[in-house]
């Protein structure tokens, strides 16, 4: 039970986005940078699976060469291996990205990989453009799922069932594998990487592929800040007088 | 608490809620201060500095007095806060170098009053059970360390100050600009108004620069990277129930710590490469992630410490369920010597720096600056901390990053006390550095200074002298005892004492005051009496308010209406500052500096008089040119400021000459002393070997805040009618029956329980001879202040001050040093010098 899983690498949370000085991006001085947490939850679901079935955990990302620190955590967690398709600085469009992705999926079956699932985040955190799984599933002509939140294998059968949630209820698919599967945050807890899983990710080899990339047809024209709603503090009461109006506001809040 | 709308007018704004800050407000407060405003860009209680993302780990000792009595008092206000626990903490040796240097901690530990222990590594085990006791050679066990939480501290400080006085407490305010008129401060602009004041405190930890730059003034400190990770959960941990059970270690030897965190465990490190940042590149609060002051963690520079910390830790960490939960890379504040930068800025009057200060110190730095600023002194001697003892080439940021770069893996190094700084070296040169280059000059820094320690030059003294019988010139047989140290210097003092000897004095600052009101000027700023012959020499305490030391210097009458001040270089630029800061305002006397004009060339020896008669047609004999005057004479083509002085305690002069004729001035006395055997001698005679054989006192060694002119036994015996500043508690002191007495004590016998020789530093404490501290009646505690040989009088010399009742010559008492005991005797108490007791030679 070989597994795939596709991240990203994107700036993690917390602070408002600085934009660069022509809008056309973020300024990411003094960032972190993290996958998102979709992502994280399908490399843990991937190690959990590889670990019960027996199998390879592989992550691969498309990114800038600095993406090797998103593969290293991934390896700290418990993955197997990374590979990093080298896109450069510039950010690739959904297409673009899709096609470098799927381009590398197929060196690496080339060079004898089997990969029964393959695991995407259900969108990036950060364009959100929730297609570049899908996209990537369709060039391999694998079935694929959408906003999955349980995933149960039967490799006697060589089948998977997804669960969803929907307003209504649960959907449960399934699918042959070889298929895809993009995961939602809820699907588990993602561990934090030990000591000496960090140690082991320092030390592991990452694949670097060199792609060929179209450009996409996608263009981002600029980045602006949404008008501040802007807060006010209002001042209940000091010390027990302040007990009635929180009383009262808890009240209006439907709180109580 | 006034929270809402910022006052017109107010007496002090102090900018900066983190620990420092709060404490300070809150001793203003209490010192009287009223209308006082606190405010931070951030939002309370944690705006977003390095106080809170802090460690929060307290270990008392230190090998800095200084520091260590600012935790001291830290740690009682943390406790009478009620934010203090107490876990205790070890230090711990991995290697045999380190164990020395906690035989060291310990000497330190007992000098300073702090209860601490030497423990096996089967002891470390006990206390804390998950240690690998394999890898533990020695423990440092201090019960009193602890972890306090300096946040609510804060928010306790501020609700205090409230009570007592006029505060006004103001968050998310940020500074944007403050005005001064004729250099000083006149008005903070805020993002909620504007504030005139006349005082305003900087207390921005990283952020400090740039909030001092905005008044002109520098606050030398870079922000620089240091990382901490949490992993956890640890069930043996979470099985506490607490926030911390278990010591902390301090895993020395690779520059990090553990400690217990609740469930978790902490894991900072000092051992990672130097990461520094500009102050101006920290992120807005607004952009930042977690919080400005927590950057990104770069994970590969962490990595080998993890593999420490699994070593160390591994039965509880080397888990897989056990995480790492929480990385960051904190940034701390750095000065260029890695103190603290305290007190008004020698720039701009009324703006005070309270920056690069440790938690550990924060309360007790806000409790002396209040003294400070209210007082003009602190309870504890703040010299090596004060902002003001940064030259003018220290503040660049070149230096400043340099140091930064260096200093940062010494934080739980082992640091040498005469351990030079490899980086942003030979920024200041003497005119004589040339010819001392090619003498082979050892140069120990000073201000930015290059001096020579030593000379290999004069290695060939070594045999001569060791013929002639001084045991000095023997190498001392322990390698910590003899780093940054050589017995040339010893043979250089013999030579100097039998022959002549020349001196590269350069680094001195001298500066000039003139003007019609200069005598009153004068007397106002020094204890003996200014108001001498046009010549006179006058050496004389200066004294803070309280009538504590502040420096002790040289001043010349150089006309009715001129003196020229003459300090040493380590203290130039504080003392600029405080001879500055007190001009009268009406104008009527001025300060030129002329450091970097003059140079000077110390001639001392029997043979002194013989090679400077040899090159000046000035009469300089000894009926003509009496001790302690100056005078000017020709040197070839170089006019020369002749002081007869001595800080060696041989015939002598100072010559101070034109810079650009420095060099000429070298040659021709080493021309003119080569028939009478004259020596290039190093500051380690003139510092250390030379001046203690004559009980000379050292500012910031014998002399400090903390003592008297009537301590150091240095004050007049008529005090003058003309007022001074600190007089009055000088008075007062001279009122007192005596309390203590600086004296003379020599080591009976260096041999440690190995037979190996053995020569203590300097910083051991010394007692009684049933091995009791011993402390004066003010609670002062006697402690080695300054230590080295006595070439001619053969013995190896300790300066420390002693109660009276132990301060009786021919006293029998112990020295700690390293773990070992050895019995010295009290050769002098006062004044009076070992060698040549009369001073017969120096005025010969």
């Amino acid at each position: 039970m070989n597994i795939l899983v596709c991240v990203k690498r994107v700036r993690a949370s917390g602070g408002t986005p600085q934009l660069s000085a022509d809008g056309g991006g973020v300024d990411t001085r003094n960032l972190a940078f993290t996958v998102g947490p979709h992502e994280e939850c399908a490399v843990e679901e991937a190690i959990r699976i590889a670990g019960d079935a027996g199998g390879r955990v592989t992550v691969l990302t498309a990114g800038p060469p600095e993406a090797d620190e998103q593969l290293r955590y991934a390896i700290s967690m418990g993955a197997d291996h990374g590979v990093l398709v080298d896109t450069g600085d510039t950010e690739l469009d959904p297409q673009a990205t899709a096609a470098a992705l799927a381009d590398a999926i197929r060196t690496l079956e080339a060079d004898g990989a089997t990969f029964d699932l393959i695991m995407f985040g259900n969108e990036s955190p950060d364009a959100g453009h929730y297609q570049v799984g899908i996209r990537v599933a369709c060039a391999l002509s694998r079935a694929m799922v959408g906003g999955v939140k349980g995933i149960d294998i039967d490799q006697a059968d060589g089948r998977a069932r997804f669960r969803r949630e929907v307003p209504a209820g649960v959907e449960v698919y399934e699918a042959a594998l070889p298929a895809a599967v993009g995961v939602k945050e809820g699907l588990n807890l993602p561990r934090y990487p030990s000591m000496r899983g960090r140690l082991r990710a320092r030390k592991a080899e990452v694949r670097g592929i060199q792609p060929e990339v179209a450009p996409g047809t996608l263009r981002r024209i600029r980045l602006r800040h949404p008008e501040e709603a802007g807060t006010q503090t209002v001042v209940l009461g000091h010390g027990a007088d302040a007990a009635p109006a929180v009383v009262d506001l808890l009240e209006e809040l439907e709180v109580v | 608490m006034n929270t809402k709308t910022l006052p017109e007018r107010a007496d002090v704004v102090v900018v900066g809620a983190g620990i420092v800050g709060n404490s300070l407000v809150y001793h203003l407060a209490d010192q009287g201060w009223d209308n006082i405003v606190l405010i931070d860009k951030g939002p309370l209680p944690d705006p977003g500095g390095s106080t809170g993302h802090a460690s929060n780990f307290i270990f008392p000792v230190d090998h800095s007095k200084e520091i260590t009595d600012l935790t001291l008092d830290s740690m009682h206000q943390y406790a009478k806060l009620g934010v203090l626990t107490t876990s205790g903490g070890i230090e711990i040796a991995r290697t045999e170098e380190r164990e020395e240097e906690l035989r060291r901690r310990m000497a330190s530990a007992t000098s300073w009053g702090i209860d601490a222990e030497l423990v096996s590594a089967a002891r470390v085990a006990e206390l804390v059970p998950f240690v690998n006791r394999d890898i533990i050679r020695l423990g440092f066990w201090t019960p009193s360390a602890a972890v306090v939480d300096p946040l609510q501290a804060g928010a306790l400080m501020r609700e205090q100050a409230s009570d007592i006085g006029n505060v006004t407490i103001s968050a998310q305010t940020e500074v944007l600009d403050i005005e001064t008129e004729r250099g000083e401060v006149t008005k903070v602009r805020t993002s909620a108004g504007d504030i005139e004041t006349s005082t305003v405190v900087v207390a921005c930890g990283v952020w400090s620069p740039r909030i001092a730059r905005m008044a002109g003034a520098t606050i030398p400190l870079t922000p620089l990277v240091h990382q901490m990770i949490d992993a956890g959960p640890i069930p043996e941990l979470a099985a506490t129930g607490v926030e911390i059970a278990y010591p902390i270690i301090r895993d020395m030897d690779t520059l990090m710590y553990e400690r217990q965190n609740g469930p978790d465990l902490e894991i900072g490190s000092y051992a990672h490469r130097p990461i520094l940042h500009d102050p101006d590149d920290i992120p807005s609060l607004a952009a930042a992630q977690l919080s400005p002051t927590q950057l990104p963690f770069t994970a590969p520079d962490f990595d080998p410490q993890m593999e420490d910390a699994l070593q160390l830790f591994g039965s509880i960490l080397d888990r897989e369920d056990v995480g790492v939960r929480h990385a960051i890379n904190g940034l701390l504040s750095f000065t260029p010597d890695g103190g603290p930068a305290l007190g008004e800025t020698p720039e701009v009057r009324g703006l005070w720096s309270a920056a690069a200060v440790w938690i550990k110190e924060g309360p007790g730095v806000g409790r002396m600056l209040a003294e400070w600023m209210t007082h003009g002194a602190a309870e504890i001697d703040l010299h090596a901390a004060d902002i003001a003892r940064f030259y003018p080439n220290q503040r660049t940021p070149a230096h400043i990053r340099a140091r930064a770069n260096e200093g940062f893996n010494k934080i739980y190094g082992i640091v040498h006390p005469r351990e030079q700084w490899e980086s942003a070296r030979g920024a200041r040169r003497s005119p004589f550095y040339a010819r001392e280059q090619a003498l082979g000059a050892e140069f120990f820094e000073v201000g930015g200074w290059e001096r020579p320690h030593w000379y290999e030059s004069n290695r060939h003294l070594l045999e001569e002298m060791a013929e002639a019988g001084h045991q000095s010139v023997q190498d001392r047989p322990h390698e910590w005892d003899q780093r940054w140290w050589s017995p040339i210097i010893n043979a250089e003092h013999l030579a100097m004492r039998e022959r002549v000897a020349m001196i590269d004095l350069s680094a001195f600052a001298h500066f000039d005051v003139a003007g019609p009101g200069v005598v009153d000027y004068m007397q106002k700023m020094i204890v003996a009496q200014a108001d001498r012959p046009v010549g006179r020499l006058i050496y004389t305490p200066v004294l803070a308010p309280n009538g504590g030391f502040r420096s002790d210097l040289t001043v010349i009458r150089l006309d009715d209406d001129r003196y020229r001040v003459i300090t040493g270089g380590s203290d130039g630029a504080r003392d600029r500052a405080w001879f500055s800061r007190n001009l009268p305002s009406d104008g009527s006397a001025t300060l030129t500096d002329l450091t970097s004009a003059v140079c000077t060339l110390g001639l001392w020896g029997p043979r002194a008089r013989d090679v400077l008669s040899a090159v000046t047609d000035d009469d300089v004999s000894g009926e003509s040119f009496k001790f302690a005057t100056a005078r000017h004479i020709t040197i070839g083509t170089i006019p020369v400021l002749a002081l007869r002085v001595s800080y060696v305690g041989d015939l002598g002069w100072e010559l101070h000459a034109p810079f650009e004729q420095g060099l000429a001035l070298w040659d021709i006395i080493a021309e003119a002393g080569a028939p009478y055997g004259i020596v290039p001698a190093g500051i380690g005679v003139y510092g250390t070997t030379g001046r203690m054989e004559k009980g000379y006192r050292l500012m910031g060694a014998e002399l400090t805040s903390e003592y008297t002119p009537v301590d150091a036994d240095l004050g007049p015996r008529k005090i003058k009618d003309a007022d001074f500043i600190g007089k009055e508690g000088y008075l007062r002191a001279r009122e007192h029956e005596r309390i203590a007495v600086m004296c003379t004590l020599t080591v009976d016998d260096h041999r440690d329980s190995l037979g190996t020789r053995r020569f203590p530093q300097g910083g051991e404490p010394i007692l009684t001879p049933h091995g009791e501290r011993i402390v004066d009646r003010l609670g002062r505690p006697s402690y080695v202040t300054s230590a080295g040989s006595g070439p001619s009088v053969g013995a190896y010399l300790l300066m420390a001050y002693l109660p009276v009742e132990h301060a009786v010559e021919g006293n029998r008492l112990l020295v700690q040093y390293m773990g070992e005991r050895y019995p010295v005797t009290v050769a002098r108490a006062g004044r009076t010098p070992l060698f040549d007791p009369d001073d017969t030679r120096m005025k010969a």
